[in-house]
């Protein structure tokens, strides 16, 4: 018969891994999904981008390593310096949505009669599809039959092929990105003006302050949340473009309006393309961009949150 | 956008069943993929299929047709991953990438059969790829110039048979105030479509392949000169005005409405042109007249295609139906007007009693010494096409970038057929 200490071995076996390790585990647990499927759609598919940017491949045979090879060839690519300058472009004047987003939901924060209706009608465009948005402007532009140019000529100046000129192109197809992205812009504008507190207008009004100074030193710091998140749908959105130019130009005339997304999209994956590690190469490109703006909004949420 | 037939076909086939008396007994599966997503010529292949599986009972044929675009980029997947039996594709260049990837069956002993090897001889040159065959033409269309006949009529003009006539011709239209040729080069190929015919008339087929293959700079003074010829419609004014706005489609209205009077084009533009009203009396057609006296004429033709994967698992089966589609009754029947309203390659089939089907394939058979091309795009690699038809429709709206376009197109040439 062995004896057998009851005071130690059942006060282990009571309590499991589990329960011991409850209030450690437990968020893991439920982060597991999300992890998980952050780290094989988001996180291996960036570093596969990498690593097939450095190989010579068509998406058939074998792949050919080749080194820097492909980065080399896009600093000698003219196609590709356009589509930077393109996307630079779009990064500037896509976000002149905030300042119209902003006076739009200035213009509409009143209480009238059937100021529902003329919200819901200032918002649409951006519950239309991207496409449909690219569709009607492409007939807005055409040169001959396009309704920009009928006005155009009721006051007398010579009709413009904008989409059809090089130079134009770009600015075209922002102009119509802008439209939905305004839209965006006001919804997010109108909600921030629900928060703004009306003691501080009172005082602001008692001390004086009214027209542009309210605006710029009472109301706009107050919406900074909004303006937050504004700037960063729309940098997003700028980044994204790629249904409008593809719907209204596809990349033309001869590839003065292609981005970044689309040339990759070009390169890899259209009818002609099949450059698999070039296209790989551009995406790294877009996505170094990409990541200077997510660091930095990143690091301004980050402080946010610490000089709570 | 997948579609299955395989179930209308069984049914098809039990209700024939009576009148198969099959020859040789095939059994298995046999799956086979389309990209003839357009209505008319899905219906038609799927009655040719159906006619095929009542010959062979036994067989468990499983249809699925792909949407024409996305088919030609699904085709890498599918042929490497879950391969068919039967896949659609094109002619020429267009084979080399999966010729070269192993991806094809060698079927060079289907055209050792006396049948094909002699009715089919015409797209053998198409179809062969270092020397081995690599697939079956199943139809083609001739491309020339459709023209506005009411017009030419009004103006007292005839169809030009060289080029200064063609200008001539050009010039008149211009001053009753219509444009010559339209055009839509937003999608680019429809420029690589004049490229094509300038440069085969002014230095012939055998040049024309030789840039092709990249055996000839783009900056070599030969193609200059068929630029140069190029230039001479456009400072004429010839081409509608803002083509790079307008996809092929979008530039017919301007045909349609008097606004231009013809168009560079395949035959499949006949469909649309006389839906929109155009009957024969006011549309026809002309071969792209001579350019330098004494060159051979050539002509595009691009021709489409069946081939077998080399993972196909039931290549007996596949083989049968590729004689079937080839053989000359089922190539009559295909190519009809009602069906595909095209060419058929069989030379002992007949074709349909069309108009502009007569005159196409008079000028291919008879009046087309130089040889026939496939198109711009089949003909030249994928990226080199891309990159030239992209300097095509530029130098169409700037002549003055030639010198540009070409050093860039000389740099890619280095480039693709290192």
């Amino acid at each position: 018969m062995t004896a057998i200490d009851p005071t130690i071995a059942p006060a282990k076996s009571e309590r499991g891994w589990y329960k011991r390790n409850e209030i450690a585990v437990t968020p893991w647990l439920f982060l597991a999904p999300a992890i998980l499927f952050f780290a094989f759609y988001v996180i291996w598919p960036i570093y596969q981008s990498i690593a097939i940017s450095f190989y010579d491949w068509d998406g058939l045979g074998e792949a050919r390593f080749i080194g820097m090879d492909n980065y080399v060839e896009l600093m000698d690519d003219s196609a590709f310096e356009v589509s930077l300058w393109n996307n630079l472009k779009w990064l500037l004047f896509y976000l002149l949505a905030i300042p119209g987003g902003l006076f739009i939901a200035l213009f509409l924060n009143q209480t009238v009669t059937g100021i529902r209706i003329y919200k819901s009608l200032f918002f649409f465009p951006f519950v239309l599809s991207q496409v449909v948005v690219g569709l009607v402007f492409s007939w807005f532009y055409l040169p001959n039959e396009g309704l920009l140019n009928n006005i155009l000529g009721f006051v007398g100046m010579g009709p413009i092929n904008v989409l059809g000129d090089p130079t134009m192109a770009t600015y075209g197809i922002i102009a119509a990105g802008l439209w939905p992205q305004t839209a965006y812009c006001m919804i997010l504008y109108l909600t921030g003006l629900n928060a703004v507190d009306p003691e501080q207008i009172e005082a602001g009004r008692l001390d004086g302050a009214k027209g542009w100074k309210m605006l710029w030193y009472i109301i706009i710091p107050q919406l900074k949340p909004a303006t937050f998140i504004a700037f960063v749908v729309t940098i997003i959105g700028a980044l994204r473009s790629f249904d409008l130019i593809s719907i209204m130009t596809n990349g033309g005339p001869f590839g003065q309006t292609r981005v970044l997304s689309f040339y990759m999209f070009e390169k890899a994956l259209s009818e002609y393309g099949f450059r698999m590690g070039y296209g790989a190469a551009i995406a790294v490109v877009l996505f170094l961009i990409m990541l200077v703006f997510i660091a930095y909004f990143l690091w301004s949420m980050w402080s946010e949150e610490k000089g709570r | 956008m997948r579609f299955t037939t395989k179930t209308m076909l069984m049914a098809l086939a039990g209700s024939t069943m009576l009148a198969g008396a099959a020859s040789a007994e095939l059994t298995g599966d046999l799956k086979i993929f389309l990209d003839t997503s357009n209505p008319a010529p899905r219906a038609t292949m799927e009655a040719m299929i159906a006619d095929f599986q009542a010959l062979h009972p036994d067989l468990a044929i499983e249809t699925t047709i792909i949407d024409r675009d996305a088919y030609k980029t699904q085709i890498r997947n599918f042929l490497t991953a879950d391969s068919p039996d039967v896949a659609t594709w094109y002619a020429a260049n267009r084979m080399t990438p999966f010729v070269n990837a192993g991806l094809f069956e060698d079927v060079s002993d289907l055209w050792e059969e006396p049948e094909i090897a002699e009715a089919l001889a015409s797209t053998k040159g198409a179809m062969t790829i270092d020397g081995k065959q690599w697939g079956v033409a199943y139809t083609y269309y001739q491309w020339g110039v459709y023209y506005r006949k009411d017009i030419y009529d009004e103006l007292g003009l005839s169809e030009p048979a060289n080029f200064d006539e063609m200008k001539s011709n050009c010039q008149t239209i211009l001053d009753s105030g219509r444009k010559c040729y339209t055009i839509g080069t937003k999608f680019l190929w429809t420029a690589g479509g004049w490229f094509d015919y300038l440069n085969m008339r002014t230095h012939g087929f055998d040049f024309h392949m030789e840039l092709a293959q990249g055996q000839v700079k783009w900056t070599d003074d030969r193609v200059k000169q068929t630029f140069a010829n190029w230039r001479e419609l456009i400072d004429m004014g010839a081409f509608v005005d803002n083509h790079q706005n307008y996809s092929w489609q979008e530039s017919l209205p301007f045909l349609v409405n008097g606004e231009a009077a013809a168009i560079l084009k395949g035959n499949f533009a006949v469909a649309p042109l006389r839906e929109a009203g155009l009957d024969d009396s006011k549309l026809d057609f002309y071969q792209f007249p001579e350019i330098t006296p004494g060159i051979e004429l050539a002509e595009d033709a691009p021709t489409d295609t069946f081939h077998i994967p080399a993972n196909a698992s039931n290549k007996e089966a596949a083989r049968e139906f590729l004689r079937h589609v080839v053989s000359a009754s089922v190539q009559t029947e295909i190519n009809n007007g009602e069906n595909l309203g095209q060419l058929p390659v069989n030379s002992k089939s007949a074709v349909d009693d069309d108009k502009f089907l007569n005159e196409g394939f008079a000028m291919l058979s008879e009046n087309s010494p130089g040889g026939v091309a496939q198109f711009f795009d089949r003909d030249f690699p994928a990226e080199m096409a891309n990159e030239a038809m992209q300097g095509l429709q530029e130098f169409m709206v700037f002549p003055d970038n030639l010198d540009d376009i070409l050093k860039r197109l000389d740099k890619v040439q280095e480039r693709v057929y290192q």
